[in-house]
């Protein structure tokens, strides 16, 4: 198994009573009210020490991602921090998961930046193609809902070829015409570098990475149990389209907190995880899915889900303990032997080979984010990095990586 | 008047699939309906009782594969110009409400020998910074009756509220309001103003400008943004006390009467 750690770059001091005051944390939250460009600048860079600790403490991979008015992680590009990661980490895979497809144009863009990580990084970097959520996309950025897959797919296409064809070559899109596509830097990694998808769960980019043989990653705050049946449905697609059951085909985000006991875990990290559920998940109704952002499919299949009782998922844990967030998974947390368990059972019940850890969450301090990043490789990785490994290979990792045995714990 | 029929005309030899009602006898007219979807209402019984009534489901929501078949709001125009010609109307009058009012406006600048009259009522398709147009695509239900109706307590906002109790009746009822607004959305995103301003001048039709005096969601300042622009049609402008962005629900008889003047003027 691959164990790679995810930041969101959030605010880490919203006030108290930021839910009851503000309509969304995302989209239209007032910037001069609630943060400090300065204070703004100690986030940045606390989250990009934390980031190379991971690689210092031999983690797998870092990654980061992009979202765009959106106090719980303000990274609008990606690869803004994955340069600085490229140029001050070693061993790590740079999981860029990544920068946005539809809102990116000319889509080379994605290309040229994800060409020069891969370049500085001496063939590190793994390139998520992100389909962007409804708020960014549509609602930051102006994308008309219904096109977002389209145009999705068109720099998808153009993404790849401008990689791996030789020749100059005229791109002919319904959204971008270009006729001298000839990108400068290509990069290191041939033909490319490995292909990952982040999803929510839409059975159109289950169709999609099964077509192209890339890496599906579920990104879900809601923890491992909530993602059971989706990603029962994604393995079952897998198997429909006649391709094995390699673990490494899918992703998976994890919330975890380690601590030296279960009982110290609940001390350090309980406010921290009701921050983030209670402030950074406060995503205004309205921002979550604009109409078009699901073709017609996803929408008749989501509108009988929420039917079945789904709709009362979001915002039940307004009054949880840790306790609660534990049990119900959203969250893996407790001393070392705890967390290897609960890993362990999460990994297998999904079925899961690039695992990645949110490590920071919510207000967490950056002391407390170091020491959970030191507790989870030292003490805890070392019982779960052997996962899938006599079966099957990772044909979704950088191949420079795969034989390297990382610093600090080889 | 008699009973509303369908009719599925084929356009460009079925490549697109639209549902077409249609009702009463007289000369023709096209409504034109907004991002919400088409509901035959009270309004449309009025017209059919003296005119040939015949209101097209925009692309995509009856048939969802036709909304992929049409790129941009040019390919939108042209499509309308295609669908008359298989209805068989040559230069009908043309009512569009909303969304509607907006395409109504493109047609009619496009090729102003395609429309005989055309009444716009409360047309989205022009921004002012100073009044801006509301995000109808965003708005939780509460605030889109405040911003639709005249009197949010009143029996037509309360019945636009109304959802069905069956489960299955309310996940169809939801299905279709969430793709209405997909559909129609694709060219209004994410501002409303797509150049009509640049070519609304062409408008050469008899016109009659409708609006809701209470209209939070386009406010009626936009009445005069039309008028203003359509420089070589006769244009005649009520606001209407009493109604929002649905005036045809609020004030029916008044609009009713005011539109099937304008017709047989």
């Amino acid at each position: 198994m691959k164990v790679s750690m995810f930041h969101l770059m959030p605010h880490r001091e919203l006030p108290d009573d930021f839910e009851d005051r503000y309509h969304s944390v995302w989209v239209d939250p007032p910037w001069s009210e609630l943060a400090d460009p300065e204070r703004v600048g100690q986030y940045y860079n606390w989250t990009l020490d934390e980031l190379i600790h991971a690689d210092k403490m031999g983690m797998d991979g870092i990654c980061v991602n992009e979202h765009h008015q959106n106090a719980y992680g303000f990274m609008p590009n990606p690869n803004v921090m994955g340069s600085v990661l490229a140029r001050s980490t070693e061993n790590a895979a740079l999981v860029q998961m990544g920068a946005t497809l539809p809102t990116t144009h000319p889509p080379v863009r994605i290309a040229e930046e994800y060409a020069m990580l891969d370049c500085i990084s001496g063939g590190r970097l793994i390139a998520g193609m992100p389909l962007g959520t409804s708020a960014d996309a549509n609602f930051s950025y102006g994308i008309p809902p219904i096109v977002q897959r389209e145009r999705y797919r068109e720099a998808h296409d153009l993404i790849v070829d401008a990689w791996t064809r030789d020749e100059v070559f005229a791109f002919n899109g319904k959204y971008t015409q270009l006729r001298y596509v000839n990108v400068w830097p290509k990069p290191i990694q041939k033909p490319h570098p490995p292909i990952w998808v982040p999803g929510g769960g839409s059975s159109s980019t289950w169709d999609f990475v099964c077509e192209k043989n890339y890496c599906y990653c579920y990104l879900s705050y809601y923890g491992n149990i909530f993602a059971t049946k989706i990603m029962e449905r994604f393995w079952e697609r897998v198997e429909q389209n006649g391709l094995d059951a390699n673990p490494y085909r899918a992703g998976f985000l994890q919330l975890v907190a380690v601590s030296e006991t279960d009982a110290q875990a609940e001390k350090d990290y309980e406010k921290h995880i009701q921050y983030f559920f209670n402030k950074c998940m406060a995503v205004a109704p309205e921002f979550q899915a604009a109409p078009g952002y699901q073709d017609y499919k996803s929408l008749v299949t989501r509108v009988k889900q929420l039917s079945g009782g789904r709709a009362d998922q979001m915002g039940q844990w307004k009054d949880w303990k840790f306790k609660d967030f534990v049990d119900n998974q959203y969250v893996i947390s407790g001393g070392p032997a705890s967390v290897v368990d609960q890993l362990k059972d999460a990994v297998k019940r999904l079925r899961v080979g690039n695992l990645m850890v949110l490590l920071h969450i919510g207000s967490m301090p950056h002391e407390l984010t170091l020491k959970n990043i030191e507790l989870l490789s030292k003490e805890v990785l070392p019982h779960v990095r052997d996962m899938w490994d006599d079966e099957w290979e990772n044909h979704w990792w950088p191949e420079k990586l795969k034989t390297r045995v990382p610093a600090a714990v080889g | 008047m008699g009973a509303v029929v369908e009719e599925f005309p084929k356009i460009r030899d079925g490549l697109l699939n639209p549902k077409v009602l249609k009702a009463g006898e007289g000369p023709p007219v096209v409504f034109l309906h907004g991002a919400g979807g088409l509901h035959w209402d009270g309004f449309l019984d009025d017209l059919a009782s003296e005119f040939t009534v015949y209101a097209p489901i925009h692309p995509g929501l009856y048939d969802p594969d036709d909304i992929r078949k049409i790129d941009t709001l040019w390919d939108l125009v042209l499509y309308h110009y295609d669908l008359f010609d298989e209805l068989g109307l040559e230069s009908p009058a043309v009512i569009g409400h909303s969304y509607g009012g907006m395409l109504a406006a493109e047609i009619a600048a496009t090729n102003p020998a395609s429309v005989s009259k055309l009444v716009l009522m409360n047309p989205i398709g022009f921004w002012l910074d100073e009044h801006p147009v509301l995000d109808w695509t965003a708005m939780s239900p509460d605030a889109l009756v405040k911003a639709l109706f005249a009197d949010p307590e009143g029996e037509f906002a309360k019945g636009f509220m109304q959802v069905p109790e069956d489960e299955e009746e309310f996940q169809e009822f939801t299905i279709a309001r969430t793709w209405a607004i997909a559909c129609t959305s694709k060219f209004t995103w994410p501002i409303p103003d797509k150049g009509l301003k640049n070519r609304i001048y062409r408008v050469s039709a008899p016109s009659l400008v409708v609006w809701g005096k209470q209209d939070a969601l386009v406010p009626p300042e936009y009445a005069k943004e039309f008028s203003d622009r359509m420089v070589n049609a006769k244009v005649r402008t009520e606001i209407l006390d009493g109604a929002g962005h649905m005036p045809q629900f609020e004030q029916r008889e008044r609009v009713s009467g005011l539109v099937k003047e304008f017709l047989k003027s």
